[in-house]
């Protein structure tokens, strides 16, 4: 097994960590929000008040018709819900909590079943975070068994007793690739992976956050090249692809880690892709909740829908408030609040992104690349090797309170949109 | 609280469309000084370090502050020497007070008004570059400087300096040391020599400063000793004569993450190397120099910790700061010896390279760039 060692980086400790108990929570709503994926433009195939199974199709991407997304419960369609220009924001099913569910077994092409059942959306592609193209051969395929992010659930306590669906996942993905699966695991995690499959790599990392993050450990392995395409996926996506292969259903359950300082009782839950879940948290009003991490996650406001790929709810309070001489005061807690702790400015300090990004690019000037939408710099400075979510920390360093993310996020959709 | 709220109450006053809407960013500017706004995350991080401008900026002027004192002192201390009165500190200190509190108040005026407009015109957020710049120019200054010269320095320093490129950020070449060239070529005989460096000097009496010894002939055995060097108790600009206060400052600026440490240590590199090199063909007084002289002499620790280092007009690459260090060194020492017409070599080696650091990050990315697309190259060779 190779070693690797992620040496820049930084360990965010926030209150809140989830307990590991492990409670069921059956969602009396889910949603399947299209603006969970980027690019993709839904087409409906239901209306409200359509009867669905687990497995039924919600709607499709105009984009590819082939992609489609499936209702993860059984019920009836509640609400369509838009935005502005009549945009689709989520379809909203109400379980009857029968959980029928479309048999798929007798698809046989591998591809087609995952496309067919709506599991294909958990595979997604590098560059562009985008939803993985079923026509592509990707490079490699890319799996972190492991999160390093703020109070990232434990993968290890979520993985307990599924290691069968785990390793015929593996399996299944060892199959859409002529490159490797890299299974990534992080040093004291318990041996997961067993297969026999030829092209299955696991790797050992080490190191502060971001050595959990799929985008290090693609850098650490095997950058990507202009013009190539690798794909990744989580570790439950991993378990619902092999559930898929052993019993030809689109199992849905997702266990998430409730974390932050404004949860009481932080810990695990069993449920469902897309769960609202509301009535589980119970939170007073100046709290943000996030579905995902506080680096990376979606702020959800009005109803608290899981987004499609977050395994992780994180719940903190607002820092909507003044502090006088804020600038100047010694701070001794960091990171409790969503204070930006300050306004916008130039970029003046240097150096400083460069200690907590562990890439072999510029992060400086390739931001400075992404700002100005010259497209000849990005790809010049490695715009393909990254995505926005690898400079959340050099946003939350950020002494400039720029939205870092943000710029890396438009200027791989301006090269997307010129290029595809 | 009472302050809060008349804030909130004047505040839609200084908004868009507001009677003082024109003073919009001047208003923001001191909201901002009194309280850090209630401004939260919206997409992207949800959570921020509590570093922002003012703090990374305020911290270089904490760092300045021993600096600033033992100057202040010394500057009393000269002067008394020179005309040979024995007083007590608090009459020293004073002194040195009187002189210098003037040359805040035109460096602060001068420089925060044109901030200010230009803040307005450009409907932006103000700054808190000039807190530091505006700190670190009496610290460069020679005690006597005609406060009209100052004032034109001042404005020259920042509005060709600093605005014309952007503002704070954006500037090619250091603002506090283009206020003191500026002055040092426009009116040489204010900026150098043997009567400039002490407050009222008595005539009789040399206010010589070491680096004007070397340069006008003498040999090491002219200078103060090596202990008067560090402590600081000779005559020059008014910042950069203690080495303890501008090491205390430094090493405050190490810590805090806001000096780069390669810069530092690779400008002692630089200058180190380069002494040794004069010290082996040495022909005059001024090649035979011992290296920690030329450290202790003259404006080199203050330029090194708190000029070279100015991220903005420093180079940005990990890389590049190591050359632009060496360099900074290097040059300072060459000019300092080869040309005596000008002592100070430190100010013109760091404006030199300020203009040249933008050149050294691009040959250090674009090293980064030819790797990456030798990679291209070669992924694309195996697929065929």
């Amino acid at each position: 097994m190779d070693k690797i060692k992620i040496r820049k980086g930084l360990d965010i400790h926030i209150e809140g960590e989830a307990t590991k108990q492990l409670e069921k929570f059956e969602p009396k709503f889910c949603a399947l929000k299209p603006t969970d994926f980027i690019g993709v433009l839904p087409k409906l195939h239901v209306a409200e008040g359509d009867d669905v199974k687990i497995g039924s199709v919600l709607f499709h991407d105009k984009n590819n018709e082939k992609i489609v997304f499936t209702s993860p419960i059984s019920g009836k369609v509640k609400a369509i819900v838009r935005g502005e220009k009549r945009a689709i924001l989520a379809v909203i099913v109400e379980n009857d909590g029968k959980n029928e569910s479309i048999d798929f077994s007798s698809v046989d092409n591998l591809i087609d079943r995952m496309l067919q059942s709506g599991i294909w959306p958990m595979l997604r592609q590098r560059p562009f975070a985008t939803i993985a193209n079923p026509d592509d051969k990707p490079k490699h395929i890319y799996v972190s068994m492991f999160d390093t992010a703020p109070l990232a659930p434990d993968y290890d306590f979520i993985i307990e007793n599924q290691n069968d669906a785990l390793a015929k996942g593996i399996d299944v993905l060892s199959k859409l690739t002529d490159g490797n699966v890299y299974v990534n695991v992080c040093r004291d995690a318990r041996p997961c992976v067993s297969t026999n499959a030829k092209n299955v790599v696991v790797t050992e990392f080490s190191g502060p956050h971001p050595a959990g993050n799929v985008g290090t450990q693609i850098n650490a392995i095997s950058p990507i090249n202009k013009g190539e395409v690798v794909w990744y996926c989580y570790p439950q996506d991993v378990i619902a692809i092999g559930k898929l292969f052993l019993t030809g259903r689109y199992d849905s359950t997702r266990i998430i880690a409730t974390t932050g300082s404004a949860v009481k009782n932080p810990h695990y839950y069993q449920t469902r892709i897309g769960a609202d879940i509301t009535p589980i948290l119970n939170i007073d009003d100046n709290a943000r909740v996030i579905s995902g991490n506080v680096l990376t996650g979606t702020k959800i406001t009005d109803n608290s829908f899981l987004c499609y790929h977050d395994s992780q709810v994180t719940v903190i309070p607002e820092g909507n408030k003044y502090k006088m001489f804020g600038w100047l005061k010694p701070v001794f807690k960091r990171f409790t609040d969503t204070n930006t702790n300050g306004d916008t400015r130039p970029y003046i300090m240097t150096g400083q992104f460069e200690r907590v990004f562990p890439f072999d690019i510029y992060p400086m000037q390739l931001i400075k690349a992404c700002l100005i939408k010259d497209i000849e710099q990005m790809e010049e400075l490695g715009i393909y090797e990254v995505d926005a979510e690898d400079f959340a920390l050099c946003e939350v360093i950020d002494p400039s309170k720029t939205p870092i993310q943000q710029i890396i996020r438009e200027g791989l959709e301006f090269i997307r949109k010129e290029t595809c | 609280m009472g302050l809060r709220n008349n804030i909130d109450k004047i505040k839609p006053n200084f908004e868009e469309g507001g009677k003082f809407a024109k003073f919009h960013s001047t208003f923001e500017a001191f909201e901002t000084f009194l309280y850090t706004p209630n401004r939260v995350t919206t997409n992207g991080a949800h959570i921020r370090n509590y570093v922002d401008m003012k703090r990374s900026l305020i911290y270089v002027v904490f760092a300045l502050i021993p600096c600033f004192l033992f100057g202040t002192w010394n500057i009393g201390y000269q002067h008394f020497l020179s005309v040979g009165e024995s007083v007590t500190f608090w009459q020293t200190f004073g002194y040195g007070l009187l002189k210098i509190i003037p040359l805040y108040i035109v460096s602060y005026i001068v420089g925060l008004a044109i901030e200010f407009i230009f803040a307005e015109i450009r409907h932006e957020e103000v700054n808190e570059g000039y807190f530091v710049t505006g700190f670190l120019i009496p610290l460069i200054m020679p005690v006597d400087v005609p406060l009209w010269m100052l004032a034109i320095a001042v404005a020259f320093a920042v509005i060709i300096g600093k605005e014309v490129f952007g503002g704070s950020g954006m500037n090619v070449v250091n603002p506090a040391l283009l206020a003191r060239a500026f002055l040092f070529f426009s009116y040489p005989s204010k900026m150098t020599g043997d009567n400039v460096w002490i407050a009222e000097k008595a005539d009789a009496y040399s206010g010589a400063t070491p680096l004007g010894t070397i340069f006008n002939g003498g040999s090491v055995n002219d200078l103060p000793s090596l202990a008067d060097l560090f402590i600081g108790t000779i005559p020059g600009s008014v910042g950069e004569t203690s080495k303890i206060a501008i090491l205390i400052g430094g090493i405050f600026l190490i810590i805090t993450g806001i000096a780069s440490l390669r810069i530092i240590i690779s400008t002692f590199i630089g200058a180190i190397a380069m002494t040794l090199v004069f010290n082996v063909l040495g022909t005059n007084p001024a090649m035979e120099v011992p290296f920690y002289y030329q450290i202790m002499m003259g404006g080199f620790l203050f330029g090194t910790f708190f000029m070279a280092t100015d991220p903005v007009t420093a180079a940005q690459t990990n890389i590049g700061k190591w050359v632009y260090g060496f360099l900074i060194g290097a040059i300072a020492i060459l000019i300092r010896v080869a040309n005596p017409g000008y002592p100070e070599g430190m100010m013109l080696s760091i404006l030199l390279m300020n203009v040249f650091a933008p050149l050294i990050d691009w040959c250090v990315v674009a090293c980064n760039i030819r790797k990456r697309k030798k990679r291209w190259a070669a992924a694309e060779r195996s697929d065929k």
